[in-house]
Order: structure tokens, then sequence, then C-alpha cells
């Protein structure tokens, strides 16, 4: 019997999950060496803590391979469109947030919000002979939300990282990225559209809807929940 | 539910059935560019097509629809007029309702003709009444060309109604352009301070990108022109509002729609259109009395289409997407035939819905 618990292998993310769990008198910690991801859990007995990519925990809950996992709600939006009949959000932890947000140079003196975006994509196509482009690793959110807000002559290019760089290097007139204090914004001199974030993201505590628990798990769950909440 | 013999077995019959009516079987490949798609929805087809790729011919699309296909098929080596049926799978990507196919069979039938549209919109109506007949399903009508033509009458500048047609589709950013230009919203001070600015190019930022300074100068000279334009009146506001919400079977929805164009004169041809389009479709024995006129139907869910629009639906399967769904788009033979175009109407099927009805109804 056990209840297996996802948390980030690495970082400040991984940290600021131990120490939220430890309020609940539980410890979790890293053994063995610093390349081995394998971790141990004291103050209660019968949960295994799994490390894995902040960005995979998505999927394993959704897959049912693990019962809990923190990780950030951009990364849940972004990777399970059906998300809440696959997981259900326990508790925001209150730390790790960002916004993924839209940005464009700030030498765009005449745009600010996405109703400009709009208007200064249709004449860069017709200038350009094609779609602005926006480069993102987040493309379901963003279109999504160029979408609804009825934004049209753009494209999505993959960026998976560096993405502020793509402007300056012509590779995308925009971007859209996660942001905390949007000094790399300031750097790479883009500024964000004034309209609300796309999405407002946080480290956050999930359970899975769909991983099976026997009675004695369901019980040792309700335990681990009851004493961190 | 039938299964998929049985769906093919359905296509075929219906593909013969056109196929009686004179039109001529074509083939489609199902990989499409997908650059084609993209430069027609926009980067919105990603979310409804599967894309595949090689290194070869890079980003190709399972076909979401054969119009595409059809049209481009038919500006290379098509003979005028021309009559096309065609039945095969269609792939749609679902990512927000588990309950819709991501892969159909569709059968359609299409006419690419230069005399009298009205003809061809009837003949594509009534054939595909004419094969649901039977299912009892409520069939629903429109027609964007007179929206179009209301926009494009309008006592205002050609940029915003530029503005106005390319949003025509998404009804939210349409209805945001027209309160804009009805009131001239207030603007935020950030933006009232840059058009007053005689340098409004700001210094202090390095040029990066694409879009270069001229363009950026370009685009404050048109919000400086835009800011001094007049709102739009609030009569043609008043009937462009009435229009869209017109809703009433076919001969009511004319005579209501001709109320309108007193202040809207510009949509007088499209209504003379629409008045031969619903005597075409009653000599072919369409019941037009009942025959229900939405003016903003197909604006949300059929983007091509410019003229002529319909639907048919299962009253009692509000669950079912429509069984079949037709349209106009002669600015889709535009856009894909490099310079040439002709008139184009048509219509597809779901050969697996209608006998998933007539299974629940037997």
């Amino acid at each position: 019997m056990s209840v297996k618990l996802g948390v980030p292998s690495k970082g400040r993310l991984m940290e600021k999950a131990f120490q939220w769990f430890q309020k609940g008198g539980i410890e979790l910690t890293r053994t063995g060496s610093d390349r081995e991801y394998a971790g141990a859990v004291s103050g209660i007995e019968g949960v295994d803590l799994v490390l894995l990519s902040a960005g995979e925990i998505p999927r394993e809950l959704a897959a049912g391979r693990i019962h809990l996992g923190v990780t950030g709600t951009d990364l849940v939006m972004e990777n399970l469109p059906l998300w809440e009949q696959q997981l259900e959000e326990i508790a925001p932890l209150g730390f790790g947030h960002a916004d993924l947000i839209l940005a464009v140079p700030k030498c765009w003196v005449d745009v600010d919000t996405l109703d400009d975006l709009d208007a200064a994509a249709a004449a860069f196509r017709a200038a350009h002979g094609h779609r602005l482009r926006i480069a993102t690793k987040y493309h379901r959110l963003v279109r999504d939300h160029l979408r609804d807000a009825g934004v049209a002559d753009y494209q999505l290019v993959d960026s998976q990282g560096a993405t502020e760089g793509t402007v300056m290097n012509e590779t995308a007139e925009a971007i859209a990225d996660i942001t905390s204090t949007g000094e790399t914004l300031r750097a790479n001199h883009l500024k964000p559209l004034s309209d609300c974030p796309i999405l407002r993201s946080q480290a956050t505590l999930w359970r899975s809807r769909v991983a099976p628990l026997d009675a004695d798990e369901k019980r040792l769950l309700r335990t681990l929940l009851d004493r961190v909440s | 539910m039938p299964n998929r013999s049985q769906i093919m077995a359905q296509a075929a019959r219906l593909r013969a059935q056109f196929e009686s009516a004179g039109a001529q079987p074509i083939e489609t490949p199902i990989l499409q560019p997908a650059e084609t798609l993209l430069d027609l929805y926009g980067e919105d087809i990603r979310t409804r097509a599967y894309v595949t790729s090689d290194a070869l011919r890079g980003e190709q699309m399972l076909r979401p629809d054969f119009t595409v296909p059809v049209v481009q098929m038919h500006m290379e080596h098509g003979a005028e007029p021309a009559r096309y049926t065609y039945a095969g799978e269609v792939f749609r990507r679902q990512e927000h309702d588990p309950d819709r196919a991501s892969e159909f069979i569709q059968v359609g039938y299409e006419v690419f003709a230069r005399d009298n549209a009205a003809t061809a919109d009837a003949e594509v109506f009534a054939l595909i009444a004419q094969v649901l007949s039977g299912l009892q399903l409520r069939a629903a009508t429109g027609d964007i060309g007179i929206l179009m033509a209301a926009v494009q009458g309008l006592r205002t500048t050609e940029r915003r109604k530029a503005a106005l047609m390319r949003h025509i589709w998404r009804p939210r950013r349409f209805r945001a352009l027209l309160e804009r230009y009805s009131r001239n919203a207030e603007m935020s001070p950030g933006r009232a301070a840059l058009l007053e600015a005689k340098d409004s190019m700001d210094a202090a930022h390095p040029q990066i990108g694409r879009r270069r300074q001229p363009e950026i100068a370009a685009r404050i000279q048109a919000l400086r022109e835009d800011a001094a334009e007049p709102p739009l009146s609030a009569t043609e506001m008043a009937a462009l509002d009435g229009l869209l919400s017109v809703r009433e079977t076919a001969p009511y929805a004319l005579a209501h729609l001709r109320d309108f164009a007193v202040d809207l004169p510009a949509i007088t041809p499209a209504l003379y259109l629409l008045e031969a389009r619903i005597d075409a479709l009653d000599a072919r024995g369409v019941d037009v009395e009942h025959l229900d006129f939405e003016a903003s139907y197909g604006r949300t869910s059929m983007e091509y289409y410019d003229g002529f629009v319909f639907g048919f639906y299962a009253e009692r399967r509000p669950d079912l997407p429509p069984i079949a769904t037709g349209g106009r788009y002669d600015a889709l033979t535009r856009q894909l035939g490099q310079g040439a175009e002709i008139p184009a109407v048509g219509g597809v099927l779901r050969p697996g819905l209608m006998l998933e009805l007539s299974e629940t109804q037997a």
C-alpha cells in the first residue's frame, strides 16, 4: 500500500514544496547523490516521494501514476485540456508565482492592448506577406486566449527557451511567456501588453481523480491532506 | 450505433444519388499542405486539424474538410460549369468534447457555376433536403452576404469598413469595433498623449524586430485620422443591430430586412438575391413558408462562407453536431485561385449521423 506524491525534482520549487509539507510534520528529502532522483518521506507511513520534472507532473497525474503532485497552474492548463475531469485542485501553495503574458518590443509605442496587437498584425501581414509571429511554449493557452479575444493574422512559433531573445533575432515579432518580475523582458527591450495576463500561475497541490486507491490508501490520503491543510 | 461498413455503404448510396443528380465523383488526398490551410483559417485551425510533418514537405494536415482541396482541384483543371460529389474521411482534432468524433465520413455536393447564384443555391439546398427527408430535421438558413453588403455600405472610412470586414466571422471583435466606431470610445490617457505628441517615436527604446519604424509611424497616423472621424450614425447602428437580430421564416425575414434597407440601402442587391433564392427554393418544392432564416446564422462556425449558408439539425438530439451544413464560398475560390475566381456553393452530409438517427427513429 502506498500513496505516491510527485514533487519537482530540483531547484527552488522542490525546496519550497518540501518546506510546505514540513508544516504538517511531513519531512521530504532527496536521498543519495545530487544527481540521483530518489527521495524519502518521514513523519508519515506509506507515502512515496516521486521526483519528476515539473512539466511531467500533469501528465503523470492525468495518467493516474501518481496520486498527488505539486506543479504550476500554467503547466496543468497547458497540457491537460480537460483538467477539471482528471485533477482536483487541493491547495495553492503560495510560491512559484508567475504570470503568462504577451509582450511586444518597447519601441512599438502604438501597441498597448490586444486590440492594438490585432490591428498591428493585420498591417504586418499585408506588409510582410506572413502572419505576425508570436514565440511561445504555451501554445494551447495562448491560442485559446487570442481566439477568445478575436485576434487574427498571427502565428505561433515554438520556443522552448530564451524566448525573450526571439524578437531581437527576428525569428518572432512578439512573445508569450511566463514572467515573475519582468526583469528578463526589460533586459530584452520588451513590454507586456496592459490587458490582464493570459494566466496567473502558482505552484499548486493537485490530486489525481483517476489514480486507483484501495480503502487503506484512501484513508492515508485523507490523513495526509488533513495534516497539511 | 452504425458500424463503419454500414456508414461506408450509406456514403456510397448518397454519393450515387448525387451522381445521378449530375455530379462528377472526385477523390482528394488526405494529406494537405498545412500552409494553405493556415493562411486561410489562421492559427485556430490547429485546434481543429491534426498536424503532422516530415523533413521534406514540412507541415501537413489531415484534411479537416473537402472544400479546400476540391476548390484547388477545380481551379487547376476544372471545366465550367461543374458539379462534383465525393465521400471520405475528414479528421477533426477534439480538445474540449470527448464525445465528438475525431474521424468521420462526409459526403459532399459542390456546384461551380457563373450564372444565376440563386438557382445554384436552391439546387444544393433542395438536393440535400431531399436526401435528408424522413429524418425530421430542422433547417436553418442565413446569408452572410447581406451583412457584408451592409458593412460595405456604411457611411464611414474604407479603413473602418476593412477592419469590420476582417472580423465578420468573429462576432465579439466585430461588436467591439462597432462600439468603438459608434461612440468614439474614450481613449486611454497614454493613447491620447501618443496621438498628440509631435514626435511619437520613443527614441529611448532600441528598434528591434521586423516591424520597423515606418510601420509604427503609419499606424499612429492611421489612429490620428481615425480619432478625427465622426462616429457611425445612430441610424446606421440601429439598422445594423436590427438586421443582425432578424430571425423569422424566410418570407417574413425578407420583409423585415427590407425595412432596414431604408437606412442601409447598400443591402438592396443582396435582398434581391435573397428574394430570388426564396423563389428558386419554392420552385424546387422547398416549403419556404416554414423555412427558418437567421441573419446572424453561420457567423461563428462557417468562416469561408460569404453568401447563402445553411445547416440541418436533429432537434431531438441537441447533443449531435449538425447533420449537414453548406453555403456559398465565392471569396474562397478567389483566395485559392491565384487571380482566377468562380462562384461556388456546396454542402456536406454526415452519413454516420444519418444512420444513427434513423436507428433511433425505427
